[in-house]
């Protein structure tokens, strides 16, 4: 059987390769292009940003029609399903219901084995974590052939490994996890705004008891005393009392609302400095009500009503650049790197500030208590590394890390330094994986597997059975 | 009140798609197919989502002696009223290979037109004592004319397109329904690798499952879709076959 062959890459489109695509829509099939050949990566919505979804030598096995829900404790609100499933489809099936996210990342269009696989988290982390402190037990198909079941108690080892394990211990089957009882699908919203980073990290400090869900936009083209002003939106889930009369009967109905789509052939040059400087200026002056009462799909997913939103930075994409420091240094480092994203002139249309909790066992997990920065710039090739090694310099210096989901550029010797817990990933890993048959682009790139051509091991692995049975 | 509806080859791409919108809408569904272990997680999904009626039942197309016994045995799970049946099963041959070994040839009929004839008869025979029911079967826009690439597939789906309409004059008199469906491209395990996903001329199983559900529900007699196919078809159907004939199709 022939597969596709895609030009496919992250939500940035950068970097895009050439891949054979597969999309099985059974377990026998998924078994069979296992064990076709060659390396293979899981997939799932592609909406991690750089290229860890993505293996030009290798299949990469969209995992998208192996979505089926298997089991809903209506009592415990817990979860049991296929890891292709999306959370726009746990969105539509429980929020009527009254169920929603534990935690859920900016956009509902991941898939629960691309949530785990990268571990992520959403606005409340400072309260509950990650997505992976949620996931009761994994079912994961491995390089073998064998499937295992593996949770916090059983096989810790390997369930660690595979929480942010982007995707290299085996493709997740299905996984068992938690919803959260919400009283209704809106939210009570308070924005502030912050005169400058001080400012906005002790209003982080002095809401996090109260606040269920924070996230600062920060205006990352502010300099001087400014620097670091933000626009901090601060949200608790809110009682049905609390709605207009209208909805109070039916809480959890979610205003119907058109999306728009992105053309193929949008003049990627709208977005500029100049347009990015204007609508930096813009969003921080713009004058907002002090609160508000916002329905979930606007709170948590609002570029989701804006289809391929990625189209606008043209066909050379984006990256987005999101960095973690700890608590003690995070002031510090953060002053650092917007000081330096300011001299370099490059606005991120979008940067967000987010106050961290206190990180899961997860060996490659990326979030601990202190602060996590996220901007986009688009790629201008060179100089854009040039920038970012840089930035990454900063993050190292002051003890922070990149998030893997958004990474695209950086190298392997500041990924080692960065995740000290390497070495123990990859025990794990060359345990349940010996001839490195999960490979993405990503775990190339940073060598995040500890056989340096895996792809040449798999393959002469593969000569060599071809060599005996000949 | 809800209908039960058997759904014959329910692993299929679009048959799961269907099964959604039928689920969604309050029917009961038995699916019915050869990998058990596959129809259960199906099953389970659409009680899960829908908080629908779903369970499992093996049917292998093949097995002809089976087809009676296997009716008899889903009508006793619905208590002896079964609404409607969908049928999905088909498989898609590999021409040269056809053109090369009697086995490859015997089976893409068997499964695509005479297993399915097979199969309906009982179902047929049924529905007409009960005087009432819907079939809808499967078939293909391949089966409108024969091309050199593919006439093995297009002749057995023609074959049970032409064996509807039979079976539509025979039901009318006792207001049994049947729907022949006529899908275009549609991104399934069927056709990947053969065609681009991405194509404007291939679909979702989705948005053939909203066109099969409509068509369903409103008693059509042949359905193409997307609906666009219904055109090119014309034009493909017009051609002379002096002409065609030249074609590399
Ligand atoms: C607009 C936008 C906003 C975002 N906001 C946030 C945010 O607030 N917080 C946050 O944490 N992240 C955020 N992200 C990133 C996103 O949540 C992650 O990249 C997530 O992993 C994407 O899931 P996916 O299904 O698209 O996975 P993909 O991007 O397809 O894959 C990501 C990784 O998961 C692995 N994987 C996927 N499925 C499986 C499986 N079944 N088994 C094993 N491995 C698998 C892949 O191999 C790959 O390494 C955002 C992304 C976008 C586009
Ligand atoms: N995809 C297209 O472009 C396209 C176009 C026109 C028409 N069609 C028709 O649409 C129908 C559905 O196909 P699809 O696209 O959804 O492809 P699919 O996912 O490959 O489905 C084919 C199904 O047929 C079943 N089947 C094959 N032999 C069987 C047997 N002996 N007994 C029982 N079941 C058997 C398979 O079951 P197993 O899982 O057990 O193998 C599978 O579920 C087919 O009739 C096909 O010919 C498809």
């Amino acid at each position: 059987m022939t597969v596709n062959q895609q030009s496919l890459g992250g939500w940035g489109n950068c970097p895009r390769e050439a891949c054979s695509v597969s999309q099985p829509d059974s377990r026998a099939a998924l078994r069979h292009k296992l064990h076709a050949g060659h390396t293979v990566i899981a997939r799932g919505l592609g909406r991690s940003y750089g290229d860890s979804a993505i293996s030009p030598n290798g299949l990469v096995l969209r995992q998208t029609r192996l979505n089926r829900m298997l089991s809903f404790d209506a009592g415990t609100g817990i979860l049991e399903c296929e890891a292709g499933v999306s959370f726009a489809e746990i969105i539509a099936a429980f929020l009527p219901r009254g169920w929603f996210l534990p935690t859920s990342p900016g956009t509902k269009f991941v898939t629960v084995g691309g949530a785990i696989a990268s571990d992520v988290h959403g606005k409340n982390h400072h309260r509950v974590g990650s997505f992976g402190n949620f996931v009761r037990e994994i079912e994961l198909l491995l390089a073998s052939g064998e499937t295992v079941r593996c949770s916090p108690e059983s096989r810790p080892d390997l369930f660690w490994a595979t929480i942010g394990g982007m995707g290299l211990t085996g493709i997740i089957l299905t996984a068992t996890f938690e919803l959260t009882r919400v009283p209704s699908a809106y939210c009570s919203v308070r924005y502030e705004k912050t005169r400058d980073l001080d400012h906005t990290l002790d209003r982080f400090v002095e809401t996090d008891n109260d606040c269920e869900y924070s996230v600062a936009w920060i205006d990352c083209l502010a300099s001087g005393r400014s620097l670091g002003r933000s626009v901090l939106m601060l949200g608790n889930g809110s009682q049905p009392d609390e709605l207009p009369l209208a909805n109070r009967t039916s809480p959890y109905a979610l205003p119907e609302r058109r999306t728009k789509t992105v053309p193929t052939w949008f003049p990627s040059r709208t977005l500029n400095p100049w347009t990015i400087r204007a609508f930096n200026e813009f969003y921080y002056r713009v004058p907002r009500r002090k609160s508000a009462l916002v329905d979930f799909e606007k709170y948590f997913y609002p570029l989701d009503s804006l289809k391929h939103w990625n189209r606008m930075y043209g066909p050379r994409g984006f990256i987005q650049y999101q960095a973690w420091f700890p608590r003690s240094t995070s002031r510090r480092g953060l002053v650092e790197l917007l000081e330096r994203i300011v001299d370099s002139g490059r606005g991120s249309f979008l940067a967000v500030l987010k106050s961290c909790g206190a990180a899961n066992p997860g060996l490659l997990s990326c979030l601990d208590h202190g602060h996590t920065l996220a901007l986009d710039f688009a790629n201008t090739g060179s100089d854009l590394r040039e920038l970012t090694c840089e930035l990454d310099r900063i993050v190292l210096e002051h003890g922070g890390r990149l998030y893997l989901a958004k990474d695209a550029l950086t190298d392997a010797g500041t990924f080692a330094a960065m995740y000290p817990r390497l070495p123990e990933f990859q025990r794990i890993q060359q345990a349940v994986d010996p001839t490195g048959r999960f490979v993405s682009s990503q775990a190339r790139r940073l060598q995040i597997i500890p056989v340096l051509c895996a792809d040449s091991i798999a393959d002469s692995a593969r000569s060599e059975r071809l060599v005996a049975a000949g | 009140m809800s209908e039960n509806v058997v759904i014959l080859g329910a692993g299929s791409g679009i048959a799961r798609a269907v099964a959604q919108r039928l689920a969604a809408r309050g029917c009961r569904l038995l699916l019915c197919g050869r990998d058990a272990d596959e129809l259960e997680r199906n099953a389970a999904d659409l009680r899960v989502r829908h908080n629908a009626s779903a369970t499992a039942v093996p049917f292998d197309a093949l097995d002809f002696d089976s087809h009676a016994p296997f009716w008899e045995n889903c009508l006793q799970q619905c208590d002896g009223r079964i609404n409607g049946v969908l049928l999905c099963f088909g498989t898609l041959p590999d021409q040269q290979q056809c053109q090369r070994e009697t086995a490859s040839l015997r089976h893409a009929f068997d499964v695509n037109l005479t297993a399915a004839a097979s199969v309906l008869h009982p179902i047929a025979a049924h529905m007409e004592s009960q005087k009432s029911g819907w079939l809808a079967v499967i078939t293909s826009v391949a089966g409108d004319r024969g091309r050199q690439s593919n006439y093995v597939y297009g002749a057995a789906k023609a074959g049970l397109s032409t064996f509807l309409q039979g079976l539509r004059n025979r039901l009318q008199p006792s207001g049994v329904h049947v729907l022949t469906i006529k899908p275009g491209f549609v991104a399934t395990s069927m056709t990947e690798g053969l065609l681009d996903p991405k194509s404007p001329l291939v679909a979702s199983p989705d948005a053939v499952a909203r066109d099969i559900d409509r068509a369903i529900r409103k008693r059509r007699n042949v359905l193409y879709t997307p609906w666009f196919w219904r055109g090119i078809l014309l034009v493909i159907r017009s051609i002379p076959e002096s002409i065609f004939k030249r074609l590399k199709l």
